[in-house]
């Protein structure tokens, strides 16, 4: 059985090798258009193919699960969700790796829970690998980008079925440098490689903590392996040290206050690697991990706290600064910010099972919206929605499964964001956190805020008076040209394939709807909604943004954190690091070329003697051996 | 007679030599004057031959040594002398100085060069 799991994440890194190895051999370097359509082509199938076969396993993983009888020995404590959905688990260790200390073994599960978020990430991943093919026709690094995909695909993969922590650490660490290679896949343009770099550096600052929480954990527990971790006995105070330490990892990869700054920027990248990678599935990987290791969570009650203040502020701030933003993918950034704060609200409130579950429908749901952002990018080509609207009309499936979408997203019933938004509030109202009353003032309003913005990008997209006109040059490297028709055939399907769990995926948990605080949330979200459309109502030209009024500025800057930030931290390290080169340049450089001076100089004495006159040699000769006589006479 | 009246002699003849050799210009006096001190070495071979009653008499052997080489050695040297003379016109000792470091007018010498290169390439390096 574990030899599935192994070929699962193994499929996508053959895709990724053969891609980046095989998609212009034997033609080699020439780039001529066709030359460039040829290796695109093989290069779609490259990816595609692996990854179909990938996600037939998963699901054949899946029913031999859903069948298998639970088995004590290798079931979580506290996961009753899905271990009652999935309850056949297997683990193997194919390798141990001797540190000299604590052991690391290679070692690979799947239980309910790493198959759920399995089968999101290779649903995900092949529509996002289809629907690029449309949306990266005509770029000629199509192959590079989709080999990436597979590689991040199967960094995720890695992290998901990782049944040990380092082993965890390494797939976390090449999705990572997956996000950062496909952010600044149109590196041409400096903006984007900023971005990505920036992506990169915030996320590693987490990831610094990360790493040094797994280390707490493991060396506190003897063993990396996540079983005997969570079995072992940690004293409190090392528990909640190495809890602080992993929260700092899943703030960064999660994008939650204060390490939220880099994915709005992210957005610089393909939209499909923001539906990927920046909506559905890395980010969501901060959520995967403290729900894998929740009973050493729900042993340290202070980081649950820490984590309940930073959701609870992530969640309205970032669902305010959406409300602002111009840009239709930052809206969306913000609004994943908002959501992934959310789903840590559920756990910080000690409900694993509805921030799984909420992670499950968002990542449908938050795909379904990014693949259909493209979609709409690709046929208006621009970001900005003050040159959408009116779009209903022109491309009515992507209006429909975006509708799907931004209900889902505003948590309205039939759609899968009802219940598990439903789940996650009821969460809270019944936890008895110390942070509960914050938490549950900050979702409520929050969920208010989500109807608004929401309801504010729908109609600014899809409705009012057409706004599109010819736009000047679209930016290098993009396909982006207006031509009046909806998107081709391959970015379509993925979307309609994905609206399906966007809208039916919440059933799952129909059983367990809170109706109370289901209808409290409900009439908070249609208030927020019915106060943007009637702003908007008033004025269909306008931003219904204009309603926030002075505090508009403060929303559309995200509350100058990234200003902060720039003044606190990047400035006085830039200075620093002029100082530095400064020192380098004229201490140690200058202590080098002094002493080469130096000895020249000194050396000019010497050299006085090298006139040229043999004479003064010959005299010099005598005189040391006049010298050396005297001296054997005299000492001798 | 005593051994020491030719000594003495052939000190006063080597010493001849070696100011002739440091102190004259012309490369001619300075052959000659090493000629002197050849031919003071010369003196006291034949003297202390005699006075150690040598029965191989090495000592007068190895002047007849001395006196060959030496004929060769100024053949030699008067060559090198009218070579001189046909290239420079001169053979003021003191104007022969192409061994000196930095050459006689001043000029930029060559061990600068590389502190210079140095220099160029920290500069290209830097952006």
């Amino acid at each position: 059985m574990i030899s599935v799991v192994v070929l699962i994440v193994l499929l996508p890194f053959a895709a990724a090798v053969a891609g980046l190895l095989g998609s212009r051999w034997p033609r080699g370097g020439s780039r001529t258009k066709e030359n460039d359509r040829a290796a695109a082509r093989r290069a779609a199938w490259f990816a595609i193919a692996p990854i179909t076969v990938a996600l037939l396993l998963t699901l054949w993983l899946a029913s031999w699960s859903a069948r298998a009888l639970p088995r004590g020995s290798a079931s979580y404590p506290g996961a009753e969700f899905w271990a009652g959905l999935l309850p056949g688990s297997t683990e193997g260790t194919l390798t141990m790796v001797e540190t000299g200390s604590v052991p690391i073994s290679f070692t690979l599960r799947a239980d309910g829970l790493s198959i759920l978020i399995g089968v999101l990430v290779v649903v995900v991943a092949l529509a996002v690998q289809v629907y690029s093919v449309g949306y990266m026709r005509d770029d000629p690094r199509h192959p590079s980008y989709s080999a990436f995909i597979s590689l991040f695909t199967s960094a995720m993969l890695l992290v998901v079925y990782a049944g040990d922590l380092i082993v965890l650490y390494a797939g976390w660490e090449i999705m990572g440098l997956c996000s950062y290679l496909l952010i600044g896949h149109w590196w041409e343009d400096r903006a984007n490689s900023r971005a990505a770099v920036k992506a990169f550096l915030v996320t590693r600052l987490g990831d610094v903590g990360f790493l040094f929480g797994i280390f707490t954990l493991g060396f506190a527990a003897g063993s990396f392996r996540i079983d005997d971790v969570l079995s072992a006995d940690i004293p409190r105070g090392t528990l909640i040290t190495a809890t602080m330490l992993l929260l700092a990892g899943v703030a960064g990869k999660s994008a939650q206050v204060p390490l939220q700054t880099w994915l709005p920027d992210a957005m610089a990248g393909p939209t499909p690697i923001s539906a990927l990678i920046h909506a559905a599935t890395m980010v969501a990987a901060g959520i995967f991990i403290v729900a894998r290791l929740y009973p050493a969570f729900l042993g340290a009650q202070p980081t649950l706290d820490v984590l309940a203040v930073v959701a609870a502020i992530g969640m309205l701030g970032a669902a305010l600064a959406a409300l602002a933003q111009d840009d239709l993918k930052r809206v969306l950034a913000y609004s994943t910010i908002s959501q992934l704060a959310y789903m840590a609200a559920g756990l910080a409130a000690g409900s694993d099972k509805a921030a799984i579950f909420h992670l499950l429908t968002h990542g449908a749901f938050k795909a379904l919206l990014f693949l259909g952002a493209g979609a709409v990018i690709h046929h208006v080509g621009s970001n900005l929605m003050t040159h959408m609207g009116g779009l209903r009309t022109s491309v009515p499936i992507t209006f429909a499964a975006m509708t799907v979408g931004f209900a889902a997203l505003m948590g309205l019933p039939p759609a899968s964001g009802f219940f598990s938004k439903d789940a996650v509030i009821a969460a809270i109202e019944h936890s008895h956190s110390p942070a509960q009353p914050l938490l549950y003032g900050a979702a409520l309003l929050t969920v208010g805020v989500t109807g608004a913005y929401a309801m504010r990008a729908w109609l600014r997209t899809f409705f009012g008076p057409a706004r599109v006109e010819a736009l000047p040059e679209p930016p290098p490297g993009t396909a982006h040209v207006f031509d009046g028709r909806e998107a081709p055939r391959s970015m379509l399907w993925p979307i309609g394939v994905l609206a399906v769990p966007a809208l039916l995926l919440g059933f799952a948990g129909v059983t367990e709807v809170d109706w109370g605080s289901a209808l409290v949330s409900l009439i908070v979200a249609l208030l927020g909604a019915g106060v943007v459309y009637a702003f908007w109502r008033g004025a269909p030209h306008q931003d219904p943004a204009r309603m926030l009024g002075p505090f508009r500025t403060a929303c559309e800057r995200a509350f100058y954190v990234d200003e902060a930030y720039r003044a606190v931290f990047a400035r006085p390290v830039l200075r620093l690091a002029r100082g530095v080169v400064r020192t380098d340049g004229q201490v140690v450089d200058g202590a080098v070329r002094g002493a080469g001076r130096l000895t020249m100089s000194l050396s000019g004495f010497v050299r006085l003697a090298q006139n040229g006159n043999a004479q003064l040699y010959v005299t010099g000769l005598l005189a040391g051996l006049l010298l050396i006589t005297v001296a054997a006479v005299v000492l001798g | 007679m005593h051994v020491v009246y030719p000594v003495v002699v052939s000190a006063l003849l080597f010493s001849i030599g070696v100011y002739g050799v440091l102190a004259r210009r012309n490369a001619i006096l300075v052959l000659m004057s090493v000629e002197l001190m050849l031919n003071a070495v010369n003196l006291n071979l034949v003297a202390f031959d005699v006075w150690l009653r040598d029965r191989l008499h090495g000592g007068q052997v190895l002047t007849l040594f001395v006196i060959v080489i030496a004929a060769a050695e100024i053949g030699l040297g008067l060559a090198i002398v009218l070579a001189v003379y046909r290239n420079r016109q001169s053979i003021d000792v003191d104007r022969l100085r192409d061994l000196s470091e930095t050459g006689a007018s001043g000029e930029a010498g060559p061990p600068e060069e590389p502190v210079g290169v140095g220099e160029d390439a920290d500069r290209e390096a830097r952006p």
